[in-house]
């Protein structure tokens, strides 16, 4: 079975976010990138599911310039088999979609994980555009998948519960805890993944649909008021009378 | 520019982030001097339909098709873009919820329309341009996003706008088909298992969230954080390391890869404050940290706190309430 798994590259979590001096990008000088979280469940379950069936490949795929390589390379690491990198910075999630649904259209990938979203531009979007483009189902976001020959089960979360879902090869399908428990590379995989296969794309396809005009802060915390704690029934006034939220 | 809204039932009600989503339309509509129809999905009572008119809503589009009543993607996808193309929709919102972020963003596709989710504040029309403000890297930030497309898909963050109540309006609601075949049902759910909410308000659409980490020290003390939920009319939340060890389920964890709430207050109880947890609360309108540890990060990140250990200070927090009547 052939897994493709899309990758994207983010600040790390504990990144301060700024923004270039005409804010209309993120500020990247200084920023450690990784891959993006919710993409590690989707990376490391795909890599499971080919170990128990004993055969397949697992791809990754990831929409950057040459500086997302690193975080290519430590998806390798971790157990992929190879990757295709398409040549350019992303534009909005509509342009990372048609990426991705041209490398599948070319690759005959059978599924097509990703993570629920990125932690940076938190689209949850490109899951359902790429299924959309592909005419094939998405099941988003799913918190288990198990597969048996070409069927696929799946726990999709929804508000309140979870739905149990079949759907048949090729699918699409985001993914998030508890999905699996990532894996971190070892030192083998490390050796391994500098000589695995890492082909470069160029990007093709329509313009962006969306642009970002300004990114801005959130407005600052005046700074936490501190209530003594064996006065602590103060604290409930003070979220009726000031705060009005109770 | 007619506006077209996806209003999400569930056991015959309207949910609260629909109602939250019908208001931001009918105010979409006005800005561009037009009406907002809705589309809706899931069990729904004509009756409660027709209430959507205090939202500010003209028209509701239904199909009592019983396979409707649970979430099935390729389905939903097909009756709304139907719904979209019968009424010439040019702006359609809907929650940013997993169903509607799920056909959202394949509606974009189908109807080539540019799609923002995650949406805090009504678009700017001004000059002819469409600009949307939306949450982005976890909270942390705030994107002003052009559509550009003549079609627009707007996903609203929940608790991002107050439903608003016109008493005595109501909405017509009018039976409606988009011809849906078994292929449109392929991926429908075998099963669907609701868990138990506690005090019965569901976590990622509450107002109000009481939140406990690894300071409560054990599961067998979360009735501290259910008592004052319950006095509040609160969801009860935790943090990653609990959901983790299997004091709390998964679908109570709030953070980075958990839910992302934004409710109007959250009271976090013995969670140190991580910055994992705070993306997925950060947009809390409200912070309220108690922790017995003055030096805990989350501090910084709060509006109230109280340094003090939670065994003392959540049973006075549950009595005050109480005494508020």
């Amino acid at each position: 079975m052939k897994f493709l798994v899309c990758i994207s590259n983010v600040p790390d979590t504990t990144t301060k976010i700024t923004f270039t001096p005409d804010n209309k990008e993120f500020n990247k000088a200084g920023v450690q990138f990784v891959i993006n979280p919710w993409d590690e469940y989707a990376l490391t379950r795909a890599i499971e599911l080919k170990e128990a069936q004993g055969g397949g490949t697992v791809t990754v795929l990831n929409v950057g310039e040459a500086d997302t390589e690193p975080n290519i390379r430590k998806a390798l690491a971790i157990g992929a088999d190879d990757a295709i990198r398409v040549n350019a910075a992303p534009k909005d999630a509509f342009f990372v979609a048609e990426q991705i649904a041209n490398v599948a259209k070319d690759g005959g990938y059978d599924v097509i994980l990703m993570g629920k979203e990125s932690i940076d531009y938190n689209g949850f979007q490109v899951h359902g555009m790429v299924g959309e483009l592909l005419g094939i189902p998405t099941v988003a976001p799913a918190m288990k998948l198990d597969m048996s020959g070409n069927n696929a089960t799946l726990e999709r979360e929804i508000e309140g519960g979870k739905e149990i879902v079949e759907v048949n090869t090729p699918f699409v399908a985001s993914c998030q805890q508890p999905m699996c428990e990532p894996r971190i590379p070892n030192m083998r995989g490390i050796m391994t993944a500098r000589t695995k296969p890492l082909k470069v794309v160029e990007p093709t396809g329509d313009a962006p649909r969306t642009e970002v005009t300004e990114f801005a802060l959130p407005p600052k915390k005046q700074g936490v008021k501190l209530i003594p704690a064996e006065n602590a029934g103060e604290l409930i006034k003070l979220l009726r009378n000031e705060a009005k939220v109770i | 520019m007619s506006v077209l809204v996806v209003i999400e039932c569930d056991n015959g009600e309207v949910k609260k982030s629909s109602l939250e989503v019908a208001t931001y339309a009918s105010q979409v509509a006005q800005q561009l001097g037009s009406t907002a129809t809705a589309v809706a999905v899931g069990e729904a009572t004509e009756d409660n339909l027709a209430k959507l008119g205090e939202q500010g809503i003209s028209k509701v589009l239904y199909d009592a098709e019983p396979r409707l009543k649970d979430f099935v993607n390729g389905a939903y996808t097909k009756l709304i873009a139907t719904a979209a193309e019968q009424e010439g929709a040019q702006v359609l919102v809907l929650a940013n919820s997993n169903i509607g972020a799920a056909v959202g963003s394949r509606l974009s596709i189908r109807l080539k329309a540019s799609l923002a989710t995650n949406a805090v504040e009504l678009p700017r029309t001004e000059g002819g341009q469409f600009v949307v403000k939306r949450g982005a890297f976890s909270g942390k930030a705030l994107a002003d996003v052009a559509l550009t497309t003549d079609r627009k898909i707007i996903a609203v963050k929940k608790n991002s706008i107050e439903a608003q109540q016109e008493a005595g309006k109501t909405a017509s609601v009018e039976k409606f088909s988009a011809n849906l075949t078994d292929a449109d049902f392929a991926d429908a759910p075998k099963q669907v298992v609701m868990q138990e909410q506690a005090g019965g308000v569901l976590l990622p659409e509450a107002a109000k969230v009481v939140s406990g980490g690894r300071g409560m020290k054990g599961p067998e003390n979360w009735n501290l954080i259910e008592d004052l939920a319950k006095a509040l009319g609160a969801a009860t939340a935790c943090s990653k390391p609990v959901s983790d060890v299997d004091w709390r389920p998964h679908h109570e964890h709030v953070g980075q890869t958990g839910i992302t709430i934004s409710p109007n207050l959250y009271i976090a109880c013995g969670i140190s404050g991580a910055i994992q947890h705070l993306a997925g609360v950060n947009s809390s309108k409200v912070i309220v940290v108690i922790n017995k540890d003055p030096e805990a990060p989350f501090f910084k990140a709060a509006d109230y706190g109280i340094v003090g250990d939670v065994f003392d200070v959540l049973p006075k927090l549950t009595q005050a309430v109480k005494e508020l009547g």
